[in-house]
Formats: structure tokens, C-alpha cells, sequence
């Protein structure tokens, strides 16, 4: 495991073009082991785009992302890097159990893993039902299950606690802070503002930038503002003062 | 090359499967009930039931498989699943093996359950050795399993791979040689069913028919299905990519 306030990801100058659109363009950033992070911003931004750069899936025109010390995606990172797509990656008609024993079996990873999962994404008393029966929330939660089951390093969560009842989400970002207590670096997306509250570190990004980096209270600080989604409101402002772009 | 990550992925898809039982009856039931169809239709005929048949164990197992293959397959990666565990330990070869495995599996029940009823109750009547018939339809199925694992990776949606059983499969159908010897094609036709698969995959089904011992042809039919099948496997884990625009 890494010590905690230790450096896990570095990304330099990275540029991701999807179609005709540059979805990221000389992009900088460093992540921690210990901290949770938020990543937030409106949809279309580039948030899943820098979340598949991390894990290695999204083709890149430049830039390096070294993730734990390598290449991001390169075969090390495989087990040790959990994620967790917008859509439930796993197969409807299978029971949960028996999703989370094939991707354990695929990982290596003991089974005794499975009914962890099951108990940290409380699904245990769903473990015989077929995923095709389950509601969103549900499934998602059996794609997040998949992730824990290695024991990653590093979290990537895109958009995991979308549809889920308040209490639910509640305990599942205690969740994240608990595994990033234990030395995770957790990186969460959301487009939902008052999520971001429960962040350690918040990164907004509009328009394939990150236009802030800090903590919610730092953020709310030098913005003068009372609540996230107005400091964004106010950065976004204040960008446009300075480039004169108008959006 | 990890025989235990080619082993789930075989034991994931046959449970899927175990719980799909429309796949499963058109994977099992269809081609049986498709040869008794046939053999109803010559049933004062005999001689063309037995001219017909040998081809058509041969012809039904493909065409079934390279459809279940081919969407299954796709379903995979339109899913997120095959993105997810291409970003695991997981390498292409023993993804596309775990499904070789799984559905040559079927393609084996298949096969045993075709014949069986071809030769024990209908009466076909091959010359060849019974084993040989059905390891020639199970080189076959296995034929039509690798090329539709390949042909998904061209298909954004499982609609679109269901249009290469018309676009791919049916002119294979119509120059293997079933309704007219391919020495009696056009001189261009009959080279270009030189080099379809599906030609070989008759070919030697019709060997086993007429003649009652293994020969050269029939080695020879049955290498080159062989080598197709590996050719679209090999092509196919090019087309699994881990990094996607």
C-alpha cells in the first residue's frame, strides 16, 4: 500500500481528442494516496474522458499519465486500479454473486472478496438475484462491487452514487473516505454539486479544463461564495472577464 | 496465458447461456428440427435427402453459431464488459479462447445431437465413418463461431450484426457448391468460391457422403476450414482493442 499524502498519479500535457472535438487539451494534474477527490463539472466537460485517460482506456494524442509509478492502463495497474463506469459494466443475466465470482476469477482475487463486496455496496441479501431484475441503483452498485474486489490502490468512480436514496449515498461516500483512509486514492465524478461537500479536493472543469483546484472550503473562501455550485458560477464568470470568450 | 482467466470466461458464458433458452433451443432444437424438415420434404426421395443432408449438417451449425456468436460477442462490448476487463488482467487471447471453448462446447452437443438423428433416425445415409461426420460439422460450427466473433467487431449494434448473415453468409451459401457442383460455375464464380470458406466446409461433408474411407480431399477441406477458423480467431483478438477513441 502507499503512504498516505504520497503522489499516486501524475498527468502532463495531456490532450485527448474524441471525433472532431478536443476533449481535453494540456491538461496538469497530481493525485494523493489518502484523499478523495472530487470531479465535478457539467456534462460534456471531459470528467469520463480524464477518468478512461487514468485508467488507460481513452486513446491520447499527447501528454503522459503515469499512474503507481507506470504508464497509465500498463499491465502492473490491471489489479490495483478499480473502475467504475457510468453504465453498470456487468451481465444482466447472471445472479451478483455470480458476476462478482467470474470478475474475481479474472482478478485473482480470493472469493472470500465476494461477500465483502457484497456487504460494503450492501447487496448482501440481493447476492441470488439476477441483475437484469435489480433497479438502476442496484446494478450500479453491483459495478461498483467489481471494483472493490481486487483491492485497488486507486478508485476510479464515475458517477457512482447516481439514483441512489440519500441514506445510501451517505454510507457510501463513507465508504470512500474509509478506503482512502486505508491508503486509497479515490477519484469520484459528479455533475450533482452538492455532492461535493464530501470531498477532500475538489477539481471543477468546464470545457476540457480544470478551471479550479482546492478544497470545498478553500474553493468557497476565495470565491466569497456560500455554496459550490455558485463558486462555479463565479469562475466561470470571471474566466470569461479575462479570455472575453463568451459562452 | 492464463488457462484459469480462459476458464471463467468459458464457465461465465455456458451459464449464461443455461438461462437464455431461446439461444439454447436455436443453438440445439433448430437444426435438428431444420433436418427433419428436409427430410419430410423428400421423404419418396431418398437419394436427394441423402445428397442434401450431409452439407446441411454442415450448413445449420454454422449458420447458427456465426449468429449467437456474432451478437453475443457484440453484446459484450457495447455493454462496457469487454472495456472492463480488457482494463483487467485480462489478454485478448484467453478472452477469445474463453469463448472458442465455450461455444465449440455447443457446437460438440450440437453436432452429436444432429447426427445422431440424421443417421439413427432418418436414415441419411453417408458412407463415411459416423465420427467423422461429426468432426466435420464441428470443425464447421467452429468455423462459423470464429468468423462471427470477428464480424462483431464491424457491428455497432446487434441489428447490424444480424445484417452480415444476409450480406456474409448467403453468398457462401449459394457458391459452396449445394445447388450446383462449383466445377459448374462461371470460370469468375467458381474462383471466387475458391476462396470462400464455406465452399471447403461442404466440400467436406459431401467427401464424407460418397466415399467410405478418410481421404487426402477431405484432409485437405478440412485444413483449410481449419485455417480460416483460426485466421478470423487471430484477426478478431486484433480487433479487441484496450485503448478506444
Amino acid at each position: 500500500m502507499v503512504n498516505n499524502g504520497e503522489t499516486t498519479v501524475t498527468v502532463a500535457g495531456l490532450r485527448v481528442v474524441r471525433g472532431d472535438e478536443v476533449a481535453l487539451d494540456e491538461l496538469n494534474l497530481r493525485l494523493f494516496a489518502g484523499e478523495v477527490t472530487g470531479l465535478l463539472g457539467p456534462s460534456g466537460c471531459g470528467k469520463s474522458t480524464l477518468m478512461r485517460s487514468l485508467v488507460g482506456v481513452q486513446r491520447v494524442q499527447r501528454g503522459s499519465i503515469d499512474v503507481l509509478d507506470v504508464p497509465a492502463g500498463a499491465g502492473p495497474n490491471r489489479s490495483r486500479v478499480g473502475y467504475v463506469t457510468q453504465s453498470p459494466s456487468v451481465y444482466g443475466n447472471l445472479t451478483v454473486a455470480e458476476n462478482l465470482q467470474f470478475f474475481a476469477a479474472v482478478l485473482g482475487a480470493p472469493g472470500t472478496n465476494v461477500k465483502r463486496v457484497l456487504t460494503q455496496v450492501d447487496l448482501a441479501e440481493y447476492a441470488d438475484a439476477l441483475v437484469n431484475r435489480l433497479s438502476g441503483g442496484q446494478r450500479n452498485r453491483v459495478s461498483l462491487a467489481v471494483a472493490l474486489l481486487g483491492e485497488p490502490v486507486v478508485l476510479i468512480l464515475d458517477e457512482p452514487t447516481v439514483g441512489l436514496d440519500p441514506v445510501l449515498r451517505r454510507d457510501l461516500w463513507a465508504l470512500f473516505h474509509q478506503l482512502a483512509a486505508a491508503g486509497a486514492t479515490v477519484v469520484v465524478s459528479s455533475h450533482v454539486m452538492d455532492e461535493a461537500e464530501r470531498c477532500d479536493r475538489l477539481l471543477l472543469m468546464r470545457d476540457g479544463a480544470i478551471i479550479a483546484d482546492d478544497t470545498p472550503a478553500g474553493l468557497l473562501a476565495t470565491t466569497g461564495t456560500s455554496d459550490i455550485e455558485a463558486a462555479f458560477l463565479h469562475l466561470v464568470q470571471q474566466a470569461q472577464v479575462t479570455t472575453g470568450v463568451r459562452s | 496465458m492464463k488457462p484459469r482467466i480462459t476458464f471463467a470466461v468459458t464457465a461465465r458464458i455456458l451459464r449464461q447461456l443455461r438461462r437464455d433458452h431461446r439461444t439454447l433451443a436455436l443453438m440445439l432444437v433448430v437444426p435438428c428440427l431444420l433436418l427433419t424438415l428436409l427430410w419430410w420434404m423428400f421423404v419418396d426421395n431418398e437419394a436427394v435427402f441423402d445428397r442434401l443432408g450431409g452439407p446441411l449438417l454442415a450448413l445449420f451449425p454454422f449458420i447458427v453459431m456465426f449468429l449467437v456468436t456474432s451478437v453475443t460477442t457484440l453484446t459484450e462490448r457495447t455493454s462496457g464488459t469487454l472495456e472492463r476487463l480488457l482494463a483487467m488482467p485480462m489478454g485478448k487471447l484467453e478472452f477469445l479462447l474463453g469463448y472458442a471453448l465455450a461455444f465449440g462446447l455447443v457446437a460438440v452437443m450440437q453436432s452429436v445431437l444432429a447426427v445422431s438423428l440424421a443417421v439413427g433416425l432418418l436414415d441419411l445415409d453417408a458412407r463415411g465413418s459416423v465420427i467423422t461426420l461429426g468432426l466435420v460439422a464441428v470443425v464447421d460450427a467452429l468455423l462459423g463461431t470464429a468468423l462471427g466473433l470477428f464480424v462483431s467487431a464491424f457491428a455497432r449494434t446487434e441489428f447490424q450484426a444480424v445484417q452480415f448473415l444476409p450480406a456474409l453468409v448467403i453468398p457462401q451459401l449459394l457458391l459452396c457448391g449445394l445447388f450446383t457442383p462449383r466445377t459448374a460455375l462461371p470460370p469468375a464464380l467458381e474462383a471466387v468460391s475458391d476462396l470462400l470458406p464455406l465452399s471447403y466446409a461442404v466440400a467436406a461433408m459431401q467427401a464424407v457422403g460418397t466415399s467410405a474411407t478418410w481421404t487426402s480431399d477431405l484432409t485437405q477441406d478440412l485444413v483449410v476450414v481449419t485455417a480460416w477458423a483460426l485466421g478470423a480467431l487471430a484477426l478478431g483478438a486484433a480487433t479487441l482493442r484496450r485503448r478506444t477513441a
